[in-house]
Protein backbone atom coordinates (compact mmCIF):
# COMPACT_ATOMS: atom_id res chain seq x y z
CA UNK A 1 0.00 0.00 0.00
CA UNK A 2 1.56 3.24 -1.15
CA UNK A 3 1.14 6.35 0.93
CA UNK A 4 2.88 9.68 0.93
CA UNK A 5 4.74 9.12 4.21
CA UNK A 6 7.64 7.75 2.12
CA UNK A 7 7.83 10.99 0.11
CA UNK A 8 7.42 13.32 3.09
CA UNK A 9 9.90 11.36 5.23
CA UNK A 10 12.45 11.49 2.41
CA UNK A 11 12.02 15.27 1.99
CA UNK A 12 12.28 15.76 5.77
CA UNK A 13 15.45 13.65 5.92
CA UNK A 14 16.95 15.43 2.90
CA UNK A 15 16.34 18.89 4.38
CA UNK A 16 17.65 17.95 7.81
CA UNK A 17 20.91 16.61 6.41
CA UNK A 18 21.70 19.94 4.73
CA UNK A 19 20.05 22.49 7.07
CA UNK A 20 19.66 23.25 10.77
CA UNK A 21 16.54 22.18 12.63
CA UNK A 22 14.87 25.62 12.42
CA UNK A 23 15.70 26.29 8.77
CA UNK A 24 14.54 22.84 7.76
CA UNK A 25 11.22 23.46 9.49
CA UNK A 26 10.88 26.84 7.78
CA UNK A 27 11.53 25.33 4.36
CA UNK A 28 9.03 22.60 5.12
CA UNK A 29 6.39 25.13 6.12
CA UNK A 30 6.90 27.04 2.89
CA UNK A 31 6.78 23.82 0.89
CA UNK A 32 3.57 22.71 2.56
CA UNK A 33 1.98 26.09 1.88
CA UNK A 34 3.03 26.00 -1.77
CA UNK A 35 1.77 22.47 -2.24
CA UNK A 36 -1.58 23.35 -0.65
CA UNK A 37 -1.98 26.41 -2.88
CA UNK A 38 -1.03 24.45 -6.00
CA UNK A 39 -3.35 21.56 -5.21
CA UNK A 40 -6.08 24.10 -4.44
CA UNK A 41 -5.73 25.78 -7.84
CA UNK A 42 -5.41 22.53 -9.79
CA UNK A 43 -8.42 21.02 -8.03
CA UNK A 44 -10.42 24.14 -8.81
CA UNK A 45 -9.63 23.75 -12.53
CA UNK A 46 -10.50 20.07 -12.38
CA UNK A 47 -13.75 20.74 -10.53
CA UNK A 48 -14.82 23.43 -12.99
CA UNK A 49 -14.25 21.00 -15.85
CA UNK A 50 -16.09 18.20 -14.03
CA UNK A 51 -18.97 20.50 -13.16
CA UNK A 52 -19.39 21.69 -16.73
CA UNK A 53 -19.14 18.20 -18.15
CA UNK A 54 -21.57 16.64 -15.67
CA UNK A 55 -23.98 19.54 -15.99
CA UNK A 56 -23.92 19.02 -19.74
CA UNK A 57 -24.57 15.32 -19.37
CA UNK A 58 -27.57 15.96 -17.15
CA UNK A 59 -28.95 18.25 -19.85
CA UNK A 60 -28.24 15.75 -22.65
CA UNK A 61 -25.41 17.83 -24.07
CA UNK A 62 -21.74 16.94 -24.57
CA UNK A 63 -20.25 19.93 -22.80
CA UNK A 64 -16.83 21.47 -23.46
CA UNK A 65 -15.25 19.52 -26.30
CA UNK A 66 -13.09 21.94 -28.33
CA UNK A 67 -10.01 22.78 -26.22
CA UNK A 68 -7.89 19.67 -26.11
CA UNK A 69 -9.21 16.10 -26.20
CA UNK A 70 -12.76 16.04 -24.74
CA UNK A 71 -12.23 19.68 -23.82
CA UNK A 72 -9.97 18.93 -20.86
CA UNK A 73 -8.06 22.21 -21.24
CA UNK A 74 -11.22 24.31 -21.27
CA UNK A 75 -10.85 25.44 -17.67
CA UNK A 76 -7.16 26.26 -18.25
CA UNK A 77 -8.22 28.53 -21.10
CA UNK A 78 -10.86 30.08 -18.85
CA UNK A 79 -8.21 30.66 -16.18
CA UNK A 80 -5.94 32.44 -18.64
CA UNK A 81 -8.89 34.58 -19.73
CA UNK A 82 -9.80 35.51 -16.18
CA UNK A 83 -6.17 36.38 -15.34
CA UNK A 84 -5.96 38.71 -18.33
CA UNK A 85 -9.11 40.64 -17.47
CA UNK A 86 -9.08 44.12 -16.04
CA UNK A 87 -9.94 44.72 -12.39
CA UNK A 88 -12.56 47.43 -12.67
CA UNK A 89 -12.60 50.19 -10.07
CA UNK A 90 -16.20 50.57 -8.89
CA UNK A 91 -17.43 54.12 -8.54
CA UNK A 92 -18.21 55.06 -4.89
CA UNK A 93 -17.47 51.55 -3.67
CA UNK A 94 -15.61 51.19 -0.39
CA UNK A 95 -12.14 50.51 -1.85
CA UNK A 96 -10.53 48.74 1.10
CA UNK A 97 -13.42 46.45 2.00
CA UNK A 98 -14.09 45.80 -1.67
CA UNK A 99 -10.49 44.62 -2.13
CA UNK A 100 -10.18 42.47 0.99
CA UNK A 101 -13.59 40.78 0.72
CA UNK A 102 -12.48 38.38 -2.01
CA UNK A 103 -9.31 37.58 -0.07
CA UNK A 104 -11.30 36.81 3.08
CA UNK A 105 -13.46 34.35 1.18
CA UNK A 106 -10.55 32.53 -0.39
CA UNK A 107 -8.42 32.56 2.79
CA UNK A 108 -11.26 30.91 4.74
CA UNK A 109 -11.54 28.34 1.99
CA UNK A 110 -7.78 27.61 1.88
CA UNK A 111 -7.54 27.35 5.68
CA UNK A 112 -10.27 24.73 5.65
CA UNK A 113 -8.62 22.98 2.73
CA UNK A 114 -5.37 22.63 4.68
CA UNK A 115 -7.04 20.72 7.50
CA UNK A 116 -8.38 17.93 5.29
CA UNK A 117 -6.60 14.57 5.67
CA UNK A 118 -5.83 13.48 2.10
CA UNK A 119 -3.58 10.65 3.17
CA UNK A 120 -2.03 9.38 6.42
CA UNK A 121 0.95 11.62 5.69
CA UNK A 122 -0.70 14.44 3.76
CA UNK A 123 -2.42 16.21 6.60
CA UNK A 124 -1.14 19.73 7.08
CA UNK A 125 -3.23 20.95 10.03
CA UNK A 126 -4.01 18.22 12.57
CA UNK A 127 -5.30 19.77 15.79
CA UNK A 128 -6.89 17.77 18.57
CA UNK A 129 -10.05 19.81 17.88
CA UNK A 130 -9.91 19.50 14.10
CA UNK A 131 -13.67 19.34 13.51
CA UNK A 132 -14.15 22.48 15.54
CA UNK A 133 -11.39 24.18 13.54
CA UNK A 134 -13.02 23.13 10.25
CA UNK A 135 -16.38 24.57 11.27
CA UNK A 136 -14.88 27.76 12.67
CA UNK A 137 -12.67 28.52 9.68
CA UNK A 138 -15.18 27.59 7.01
CA UNK A 139 -17.74 29.94 8.55
CA UNK A 140 -15.28 32.85 8.23
CA UNK A 141 -16.12 32.99 4.53
CA UNK A 142 -19.50 34.55 5.28
CA UNK A 143 -17.73 37.69 6.51
CA UNK A 144 -16.08 38.04 3.12
CA UNK A 145 -19.40 37.53 1.37
CA UNK A 146 -21.17 40.11 3.54
CA UNK A 147 -18.33 42.61 3.04
CA UNK A 148 -18.39 42.04 -0.71
CA UNK A 149 -22.09 42.70 -0.86
CA UNK A 150 -21.90 45.73 1.40
CA UNK A 151 -18.91 47.45 -0.16
CA UNK A 152 -19.93 47.08 -3.81
CA UNK A 153 -22.45 49.94 -3.64
CA UNK A 154 -25.09 47.95 -5.45
CA UNK A 155 -28.57 46.81 -4.48
CA UNK A 156 -28.18 43.36 -6.02
CA UNK A 157 -24.98 42.59 -4.19
CA UNK A 158 -26.47 43.86 -0.94
CA UNK A 159 -29.55 41.66 -1.19
CA UNK A 160 -27.43 38.72 -2.29
CA UNK A 161 -25.06 39.14 0.61
CA UNK A 162 -27.89 39.46 3.13
CA UNK A 163 -29.54 36.32 1.80
CA UNK A 164 -26.21 34.56 1.84
CA UNK A 165 -25.58 35.63 5.44
CA UNK A 166 -28.98 34.38 6.59
CA UNK A 167 -28.54 31.15 4.71
CA UNK A 168 -24.97 30.38 5.73
CA UNK A 169 -25.43 31.21 9.40
CA UNK A 170 -28.59 29.13 9.75
CA UNK A 171 -27.31 26.14 7.80
CA UNK A 172 -24.04 26.26 9.72
CA UNK A 173 -26.07 25.07 12.72
CA UNK A 174 -27.41 21.81 11.33
CA UNK A 175 -24.09 21.26 9.54
CA UNK A 176 -22.24 21.50 12.85
CA UNK A 177 -24.83 19.47 14.75
CA UNK A 178 -24.70 16.61 12.27
CA UNK A 179 -20.90 16.57 12.52
CA UNK A 180 -21.24 16.65 16.30
CA UNK A 181 -23.17 13.39 16.24
CA UNK A 182 -20.17 11.78 14.53
CA UNK A 183 -17.90 13.37 17.13
CA UNK A 184 -20.09 11.75 19.79
CA UNK A 185 -19.65 8.42 18.05
CA UNK A 186 -15.89 8.80 17.63
CA UNK A 187 -15.26 10.37 21.02
CA UNK A 188 -12.65 12.62 19.46
CA UNK A 189 -12.46 15.83 17.46
CA UNK A 190 -9.11 15.08 15.90
CA UNK A 191 -9.54 14.28 12.22
CA UNK A 192 -6.71 11.72 12.07
CA UNK A 193 -8.15 9.96 15.12
CA UNK A 194 -11.62 9.96 13.55
CA UNK A 195 -10.25 8.42 10.35
CA UNK A 196 -8.25 5.82 12.27
CA UNK A 197 -11.32 4.77 14.21
CA UNK A 198 -13.02 3.90 10.92
CA UNK A 199 -10.43 1.23 10.12
CA UNK A 200 -12.81 -1.60 10.98
CA UNK A 201 -15.96 -0.06 9.67
CA UNK A 202 -16.92 3.33 8.26
CA UNK A 203 -18.97 5.51 10.57
CA UNK A 204 -21.96 5.52 8.27
CA UNK A 205 -22.23 1.74 8.81
CA UNK A 206 -20.99 1.74 12.39
CA UNK A 207 -23.42 4.42 13.54
CA UNK A 208 -26.53 2.67 12.24
CA UNK A 209 -29.51 4.91 11.53
CA UNK A 210 -28.35 8.05 13.39
CA UNK A 211 -25.20 8.17 11.26
CA UNK A 212 -27.23 7.81 8.06
CA UNK A 213 -29.55 10.63 9.13
CA UNK A 214 -26.56 12.76 10.08
CA UNK A 215 -24.98 12.06 6.69
CA UNK A 216 -28.17 13.11 4.91
CA UNK A 217 -28.51 16.28 7.00
CA UNK A 218 -24.86 17.08 6.47
CA UNK A 219 -25.17 16.65 2.70
CA UNK A 220 -28.19 18.97 2.53
CA UNK A 221 -26.83 21.59 4.92
CA UNK A 222 -23.35 21.46 3.42
CA UNK A 223 -24.80 21.81 -0.04
CA UNK A 224 -26.70 24.88 1.13
CA UNK A 225 -23.48 26.30 2.57
CA UNK A 226 -21.80 26.23 -0.82
CA UNK A 227 -24.49 28.57 -2.22
CA UNK A 228 -25.25 26.19 -5.04
CA UNK A 229 -27.97 24.08 -6.46
CA UNK A 230 -31.49 24.56 -5.17
CA UNK A 231 -30.04 26.83 -2.49
CA UNK A 232 -28.43 29.38 -4.83
CA UNK A 233 -30.56 32.31 -3.66
CA UNK A 234 -27.53 34.50 -2.87
CA UNK A 235 -26.50 34.48 -6.52
CA UNK A 236 -29.82 33.79 -8.18
CA UNK A 237 -29.05 34.87 -11.73
CA UNK A 238 -32.61 35.61 -12.70
CA UNK A 239 -33.20 37.84 -9.69
CA UNK A 240 -29.88 39.32 -8.61
CA UNK A 241 -27.60 39.20 -11.70
CA UNK A 242 -24.82 37.40 -9.84
CA UNK A 243 -25.56 38.18 -6.20
CA UNK A 244 -22.74 39.35 -3.99
CA UNK A 245 -20.04 39.15 -6.66
CA UNK A 246 -21.88 41.14 -9.32
CA UNK A 247 -19.39 44.02 -9.26
CA UNK A 248 -16.23 41.94 -9.20
CA UNK A 249 -14.10 41.33 -12.26
CA UNK A 250 -10.85 39.72 -13.24
CA UNK A 251 -8.92 37.76 -10.65
CA UNK A 252 -11.07 39.06 -7.81
CA UNK A 253 -14.08 37.41 -9.37
CA UNK A 254 -11.82 34.42 -9.94
CA UNK A 255 -11.23 34.19 -6.19
CA UNK A 256 -14.97 33.97 -5.53
CA UNK A 257 -15.35 31.44 -8.30
CA UNK A 258 -12.45 29.34 -7.01
CA UNK A 259 -13.74 29.50 -3.45
CA UNK A 260 -17.20 28.42 -4.56
CA UNK A 261 -15.92 25.32 -6.33
CA UNK A 262 -13.41 24.47 -3.62
CA UNK A 263 -16.08 24.85 -0.95
CA UNK A 264 -18.04 22.22 -2.80
CA UNK A 265 -14.96 19.99 -2.72
CA UNK A 266 -14.29 20.76 0.95
CA UNK A 267 -17.85 19.93 1.97
CA UNK A 268 -17.59 16.66 0.04
CA UNK A 269 -14.17 15.95 1.58
CA UNK A 270 -15.45 16.54 5.12
CA UNK A 271 -18.45 14.33 4.40
CA UNK A 272 -16.18 11.56 3.15
CA UNK A 273 -13.77 11.99 6.08
CA UNK A 274 -16.40 11.99 8.79
CA UNK A 275 -18.88 9.48 7.39
CA UNK A 276 -17.21 7.43 4.64
CA UNK A 277 -13.87 6.82 6.28
CA UNK A 278 -11.67 9.42 4.56
CA UNK A 279 -8.57 7.74 3.17
CA UNK A 280 -9.39 4.52 5.01
CA UNK A 281 -10.06 1.59 2.66
CA UNK A 282 -13.29 -0.38 2.88
CA UNK A 283 -12.79 -3.08 5.50
CA UNK A 284 -15.21 -5.78 6.50
CA UNK A 285 -14.50 -7.59 9.76
CA UNK A 286 -13.61 -11.23 9.15
CA UNK A 287 -13.00 -10.99 5.42
CA UNK A 288 -9.18 -10.93 5.55
CA UNK A 289 -8.57 -11.55 1.83
CA UNK A 290 -11.03 -8.83 0.85
CA UNK A 291 -9.41 -6.39 3.29
CA UNK A 292 -6.00 -7.25 1.84
CA UNK A 293 -7.18 -6.47 -1.70
CA UNK A 294 -8.73 -3.19 -0.51
CA UNK A 295 -5.46 -2.25 1.20
CA UNK A 296 -3.64 -2.52 -2.14
CA UNK A 297 -5.44 0.62 -3.37
CA UNK A 298 -3.55 3.71 -2.18
CA UNK A 299 -5.30 5.87 0.45
CA UNK A 300 -5.20 8.93 -1.83
CA UNK A 301 -7.27 7.09 -4.40
CA UNK A 302 -9.77 6.08 -1.71
CA UNK A 303 -10.00 9.65 -0.46
CA UNK A 304 -10.50 11.21 -3.86
CA UNK A 305 -12.86 8.45 -4.95
CA UNK A 306 -15.17 9.04 -1.99
CA UNK A 307 -14.88 12.81 -2.27
CA UNK A 308 -15.72 12.88 -5.95
CA UNK A 309 -18.63 10.55 -5.26
CA UNK A 310 -19.94 13.18 -2.83
CA UNK A 311 -19.19 15.92 -5.37
CA UNK A 312 -21.20 14.00 -7.93
CA UNK A 313 -24.10 13.75 -5.47
CA UNK A 314 -23.94 17.53 -4.99
CA UNK A 315 -23.95 18.10 -8.76
CA UNK A 316 -26.77 15.64 -9.23
CA UNK A 317 -28.87 17.54 -6.70
CA UNK A 318 -27.86 20.86 -8.18
CA UNK A 319 -29.01 19.99 -11.66
CA UNK A 320 -32.19 18.22 -10.55
CA UNK A 321 -34.10 20.69 -8.44
CA UNK A 322 -35.44 24.21 -8.92
CA UNK A 323 -34.47 27.06 -6.62
CA UNK A 324 -36.17 27.42 -3.23
CA UNK A 325 -37.87 30.57 -2.08
CA UNK A 326 -36.20 32.35 0.84
CA UNK A 327 -38.96 31.48 3.34
CA UNK A 328 -38.97 27.85 2.19
CA UNK A 329 -35.22 27.80 2.56
CA UNK A 330 -35.30 29.06 6.13
CA UNK A 331 -38.25 26.92 7.18
CA UNK A 332 -36.46 23.86 5.79
CA UNK A 333 -33.54 24.66 8.06
CA UNK A 334 -35.31 25.76 11.24
CA UNK A 335 -38.33 23.46 11.10
CA UNK A 336 -36.86 20.30 9.60
CA UNK A 337 -33.09 19.99 9.58
CA UNK A 338 -32.21 21.54 12.94
CA UNK A 339 -34.78 19.64 15.06
CA UNK A 340 -33.84 16.45 13.26
CA UNK A 341 -30.15 17.06 13.88
CA UNK A 342 -30.75 17.76 17.57
CA UNK A 343 -32.85 14.62 18.04
CA UNK A 344 -30.26 12.73 16.05
CA UNK A 345 -27.48 13.70 18.46
CA UNK A 346 -29.62 12.39 21.29
CA UNK A 347 -30.17 9.10 19.49
CA UNK A 348 -26.46 8.86 18.71
CA UNK A 349 -25.60 9.44 22.35
CA UNK A 350 -28.03 6.69 23.35
CA UNK A 351 -26.51 4.36 20.75
CA UNK A 352 -22.99 5.05 22.01
CA UNK A 353 -24.04 4.46 25.61
CA UNK B 1 -50.90 13.13 15.46
CA UNK B 2 -49.17 16.35 14.58
CA UNK B 3 -45.75 14.74 14.99
CA UNK B 4 -46.82 11.83 12.82
CA UNK B 5 -47.96 14.26 10.15
CA UNK B 6 -44.63 16.07 10.38
CA UNK B 7 -42.63 12.88 9.87
CA UNK B 8 -44.94 11.77 7.08
CA UNK B 9 -44.42 15.09 5.26
CA UNK B 10 -40.65 14.70 5.50
CA UNK B 11 -40.73 11.13 4.18
CA UNK B 12 -43.06 12.02 1.31
CA UNK B 13 -40.81 14.96 0.51
CA UNK B 14 -37.74 12.72 0.37
CA UNK B 15 -39.62 10.25 -1.84
CA UNK B 16 -40.60 13.01 -4.28
CA UNK B 17 -37.04 14.35 -4.38
CA UNK B 18 -35.74 10.85 -5.15
CA UNK B 19 -38.25 10.60 -7.98
CA UNK B 20 -36.84 13.80 -9.46
CA UNK B 21 -33.30 12.56 -9.08
CA UNK B 22 -34.27 9.31 -10.80
CA UNK B 23 -35.52 11.28 -13.81
CA UNK B 24 -32.32 13.33 -14.05
CA UNK B 25 -30.22 10.18 -13.73
CA UNK B 26 -32.10 8.69 -16.67
CA UNK B 27 -31.15 11.81 -18.62
CA UNK B 28 -27.56 11.52 -17.45
CA UNK B 29 -27.09 8.05 -18.91
CA UNK B 30 -29.14 8.71 -22.05
CA UNK B 31 -27.19 8.99 -25.32
CA UNK B 32 -26.44 12.63 -26.05
CA UNK B 33 -28.27 14.39 -28.86
CA UNK B 34 -25.69 17.10 -29.60
CA UNK B 35 -24.50 17.26 -33.23
CA UNK B 36 -20.88 18.32 -33.52
CA UNK B 37 -21.10 20.43 -36.64
CA UNK B 38 -17.79 20.66 -38.45
CA UNK B 39 -17.05 16.99 -37.74
CA UNK B 40 -20.38 15.71 -39.03
CA UNK B 41 -20.35 18.01 -42.05
CA UNK B 42 -22.05 16.31 -44.96
CA UNK B 43 -23.30 13.42 -42.82
CA UNK B 44 -26.26 15.05 -41.12
CA UNK B 45 -28.69 17.21 -43.06
CA UNK B 46 -31.30 19.63 -41.80
CA UNK B 47 -34.93 18.86 -42.34
CA UNK B 48 -35.98 18.67 -45.99
CA UNK B 49 -38.45 21.56 -45.52
CA UNK B 50 -35.67 23.87 -44.32
CA UNK B 51 -35.44 27.14 -46.29
CA UNK B 52 -31.73 27.28 -46.89
CA UNK B 53 -31.43 29.19 -50.14
CA UNK B 54 -33.63 29.92 -53.15
CA UNK B 55 -32.77 27.80 -56.15
CA UNK B 56 -34.08 27.33 -59.64
CA UNK B 57 -33.96 23.68 -60.68
CA UNK B 58 -32.70 22.99 -64.20
CA UNK B 59 -33.18 19.75 -66.08
CA UNK B 60 -30.43 17.94 -67.97
CA UNK B 61 -31.00 20.03 -71.11
CA UNK B 62 -30.26 23.21 -69.10
CA UNK B 63 -33.90 24.21 -69.14
CA UNK B 64 -35.93 25.78 -66.33
CA UNK B 65 -39.64 26.42 -65.78
CA UNK B 66 -39.49 30.19 -65.25
CA UNK B 67 -41.67 32.14 -67.65
CA UNK B 68 -40.37 35.51 -66.35
CA UNK B 69 -43.84 36.55 -65.17
CA UNK B 70 -42.19 38.56 -62.32
CA UNK B 71 -44.86 37.65 -59.75
CA UNK B 72 -42.14 36.59 -57.33
CA UNK B 73 -40.37 39.93 -57.80
CA UNK B 74 -43.61 41.82 -57.10
CA UNK B 75 -44.45 39.69 -54.07
CA UNK B 76 -41.01 39.88 -52.50
CA UNK B 77 -41.25 42.17 -49.44
CA UNK B 78 -37.56 43.13 -49.51
CA UNK B 79 -36.83 43.53 -53.17
CA UNK B 80 -34.55 40.56 -52.95
CA UNK B 81 -35.52 39.13 -56.31
CA UNK B 82 -34.91 40.88 -59.60
CA UNK B 83 -36.23 39.32 -62.79
CA UNK B 84 -34.56 40.80 -65.85
CA UNK B 85 -36.29 39.92 -69.11
CA UNK B 86 -35.56 40.17 -72.77
CA UNK B 87 -37.62 39.92 -75.98
CA UNK B 88 -37.06 36.87 -78.11
CA UNK B 89 -38.71 35.56 -81.26
CA UNK B 90 -40.54 32.30 -80.71
CA UNK B 91 -39.55 29.67 -83.29
CA UNK B 92 -42.94 27.99 -83.70
CA UNK B 93 -45.23 31.02 -83.79
CA UNK B 94 -42.76 33.60 -85.07
CA UNK B 95 -43.98 36.17 -82.56
CA UNK B 96 -41.88 38.19 -80.16
CA UNK B 97 -42.10 36.86 -76.63
CA UNK B 98 -40.79 37.90 -73.19
CA UNK B 99 -38.27 35.40 -71.82
CA UNK B 100 -36.02 35.30 -68.78
CA UNK B 101 -32.63 36.88 -69.18
CA UNK B 102 -31.24 36.93 -65.66
CA UNK B 103 -32.88 35.90 -62.36
CA UNK B 104 -30.98 37.83 -59.65
CA UNK B 105 -31.35 36.83 -56.03
CA UNK B 106 -29.67 38.78 -53.20
CA UNK B 107 -29.47 36.29 -50.33
CA UNK B 108 -28.16 39.01 -48.06
CA UNK B 109 -31.53 40.75 -47.92
CA UNK B 110 -33.70 37.62 -48.06
CA UNK B 111 -35.79 36.88 -44.96
CA UNK B 112 -36.68 33.37 -46.16
CA UNK B 113 -40.40 34.13 -45.93
CA UNK B 114 -41.10 31.82 -48.89
CA UNK B 115 -43.74 34.08 -50.47
CA UNK B 116 -41.88 33.80 -53.78
CA UNK B 117 -42.10 30.02 -53.93
CA UNK B 118 -45.73 30.07 -52.77
CA UNK B 119 -46.78 32.57 -55.42
CA UNK B 120 -44.85 31.10 -58.33
CA UNK B 121 -47.47 29.78 -60.81
CA UNK B 122 -44.96 27.51 -62.56
CA UNK B 123 -43.16 26.12 -59.46
CA UNK B 124 -39.98 27.30 -61.11
CA UNK B 125 -38.17 28.18 -57.89
CA UNK B 126 -37.79 26.14 -54.74
CA UNK B 127 -35.82 26.01 -51.51
CA UNK B 128 -32.66 24.01 -51.02
CA UNK B 129 -31.42 22.83 -47.63
CA UNK B 130 -27.94 24.25 -48.25
CA UNK B 131 -27.17 26.42 -45.22
CA UNK B 132 -23.47 27.30 -45.38
CA UNK B 133 -23.78 30.83 -46.69
CA UNK B 134 -20.79 32.54 -45.10
CA UNK B 135 -18.72 34.54 -47.60
CA UNK B 136 -16.12 37.27 -47.25
CA UNK B 137 -17.66 40.06 -49.33
CA UNK B 138 -21.14 41.42 -49.74
CA UNK B 139 -20.96 41.06 -53.53
CA UNK B 140 -20.74 37.28 -53.26
CA UNK B 141 -24.24 37.23 -51.80
CA UNK B 142 -25.74 38.41 -55.09
CA UNK B 143 -26.57 35.21 -56.87
CA UNK B 144 -27.86 34.52 -60.36
CA UNK B 145 -30.24 31.60 -60.19
CA UNK B 146 -30.63 30.72 -63.86
CA UNK B 147 -27.61 29.17 -65.47
CA UNK B 148 -25.86 30.60 -68.51
CA UNK B 149 -27.65 29.84 -71.76
CA UNK B 150 -30.63 28.22 -70.08
CA UNK B 151 -34.07 28.37 -71.61
CA UNK B 152 -37.71 27.68 -70.82
CA UNK B 153 -38.95 24.11 -70.91
CA UNK B 154 -41.12 23.70 -74.00
CA UNK B 155 -44.62 22.67 -73.06
CA UNK B 156 -46.48 20.37 -75.38
CA UNK B 157 -49.76 22.22 -75.48
CA UNK B 158 -51.26 20.02 -78.17
CA UNK B 159 -51.43 16.93 -75.96
CA UNK B 160 -53.30 18.85 -73.30
CA UNK B 161 -56.05 20.31 -75.44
Amino acid sequence: MFDFSIVTAWIDHFLRTYLDEGWALLVEFVLVGLVILTVYAVLALLLIYIERKICAFFQCRIGPNRVGPWGVFQSVADMVKILLKEIIKIDRADPLLFRIASFLVIIASICTFGAIPFDPALHAVNFNMGVFYLLAVSSLGVIGILLAGWSSNNKYTMIGAMRSGAQLISYELSCGLSLMSIVVLAGSMQLSEIVNQQAEMWFIFKGHIPACIAFLIYLIAGHAETNRGPFDLPEAESELTAGYHTEYSGIQFGFFYLAEYLNMFIIAAIASTMFLGGWMPLHIVGWEAFNGVMDMIPPVVWFFGKTFFCVFLALWIRWSFPRLRIDQLLSLEWKVLMPLALINILFMALCVM
Amino acid sequence: MKLLNYIQTILIGIYRLLQGMYITMLNFIRPKVTEQYPENRGKVFPHERMRGALTMPHNEDNQHKCTACSICMMNCPNGTIQVITKQEVDETTGKEKKVLDRYLYDIGSCTFCAICTLSCPQNAIEWSIDFEHAVFTRAKLNLQLNKEGSSLIKKEKITKE
